[in-house]
């Protein structure tokens, strides 16, 4: 990986999103809004109240395959929007993107009809229920131990290894969905709402995978230092 | 590709039973059955069938009836027979074996079955037979013990399912098994 290659402040954003259209629903839950004309990255930071090297950090990590910051990088950088960034990805995730790709399910399923129709759209549901079962888990414990740690503040009755341990794969029946969906499903009179469907789940499924990465290369190290630092 | 499979058996009762056994099993086409042992041959002839399933009283040379067709010939025993009279057979199901067992033994017998290349992305009859235990929820041990094979043999075929297929959970292959006319509501839990 050359870093090189990684963004900087003062490149303009309206560059980073042209060069890379699906940053832009990325920097929203940053915090960033739109109509940032053509200002750079840095100064839009800064009008949005957002920490500019974290900005950086999550758009260089969804951008380069492979990258992971460093753990020097990571203890160097203002991580006090990663919770919160965390929290509104996970509202979009459930609250928006999972019920999109559920309503053409539903349109594909009411056309397979019957028991493969019902067995088709329970798959989903169930994993849409794991996924939020996911969330709620990491919205009630982990996210809430993270914040008085950099409060200073530590509840030793949780860890973050019980994180890791428990941190169960979201992205898995994402991909056997997309399998059966463009593999496996009998032809359709009209193709359309399966095309659709398969680009969202792509999507969606390169997301999460960003998003674990970010929870388990990123969050975890920072958590570790602040555990350590706090009881040591 | 499916098996094309001819059952010759006097016993209608065994026939709509065997039927029964086997409707829905994608592997597999159910020719008309014959009852009548007397124009065998020129049945086969007619139509073609990659497995001959047949009670072995009604006939006394099954060489002959195989004669250089690459047929798989499995016996239909009721009860114990000698075991001269199984010679000649590819193998045997007995009517008291189970619903898996059954459908298992005809699809080693398939020709066809040996040889397959890495290219071949189709489940071999193995490996769906797997599948479809796994569809209703069965555990490794659990199919290891319906087909009498061991759990280590039951993973190894689990991988090679996910590797053909792309699907991981149980949840995503019980639909594909679904999809595939592998398996039937009835037989979900």
């Amino acid at each position: 990986m050359n870093n090189k290659r990684l963004f900087t402040g003062e490149a303009r954003l309206s560059d980073l999103i042209t060069a890379h259209p699906s940053l832009l629903s990325i920097i929203t839950r940053l915090g960033v809004p739109l109509g940032f004309g053509d200002r750079s990255i840095a100064d839009v930071c800064e009008t949005s109240g957002v920490d500019t090297a974290f900005f950086l950090l999550i758009c260089n990590v969804y951008t380069f395959t492979g990258y992971v910051p460093s753990t020097a990088t990571i203890l160097g950088t203002d991580m006090t929007g990663l919770v919160p960034y965390l929290e509104r990805s996970h509202k979009y995730y459930a609250g928006k993107r999972l019920p999109h790709i559920e309503c053409h399910l539903d349109a594909i399923a009411a056309k397979l009809g019957g028991r493969i129709g019902q067995v088709f759209i329970s798959f989903f549901k169930e994993y849409k229920r794991d996924v939020e079962a996911h969330f709620l888990h990491e919205e009630k414990d982990v996210f809430p131990h993270i914040r008085m740690l950099m409060q200073g503040k530590i509840d030793t009755s949780y860890s973050i290894r019980d994180f890791l341990q428990n941190h169960s794969d979201i992205e898995g029946k994402l991909d056997d969905l997309l399998n059966i969906i463009f593999k496996y499903l009998p032809p359709q009179d009209d193709d359309d709402n399966v095309l659709d469907v398969v680009d969202d789940i792509l999507r969606l499924s390169g997301d999460l995978k960003k998003h674990t990465l970010i929870e388990e290369k990123i969050m975890v190290p920072m958590v570790q230092h602040l555990e350590n630092a706090i009881l040591s | 590709m499916k098996q094309r499979l001819l059952i010759v058996e006097p016993s209608e009762l065994i026939i709509e039973g065997l039927k029964s056994i086997l409707e829905g099993q994608i592997r597999f086409k159910v020719l008309e059955p014959e009852m009548n042992p007397e124009h065998l041959e020129e049945r086969i002839l007619a139509s073609r069938p990659d497995i001959v399933l047949i009670n072995p009283t009604m006939i006394t040379n099954p060489a002959k009836l195989r004669g250089d067709r690459p047929i798989a010939l499995v016996a239909l025993v009721y009860q114990y027979v000698e075991r001269d009279v199984l010679k000649g057979y590819d193998s045997m199901v007995d009517i008291r074996d189970s619903r898996a067992v059954i459908i298992e033994t005809l699809a080693q017998a398939s020709p066809g079955e040996t040889g397959q290349s890495v290219t071949n992305y189709e489940l071999t009859n193995r490996e769906t037979a797997v599948l479809i235990e796994l569809a209703q929820g069965k555990t490794n041990k659990e199919i290891a013990d319906a087909l009498n094979v061991s759990i280590h043999t039951v993973i190894s075929h689990r991988k090679n399912i996910t590797h053909k297929t792309g699907i991981k959970s149980v949840a995503g292959l019980t639909v594909y098994a679904m999809l595939n006319n592998l398996i039937d509501e009835s037989s979900l839990l």
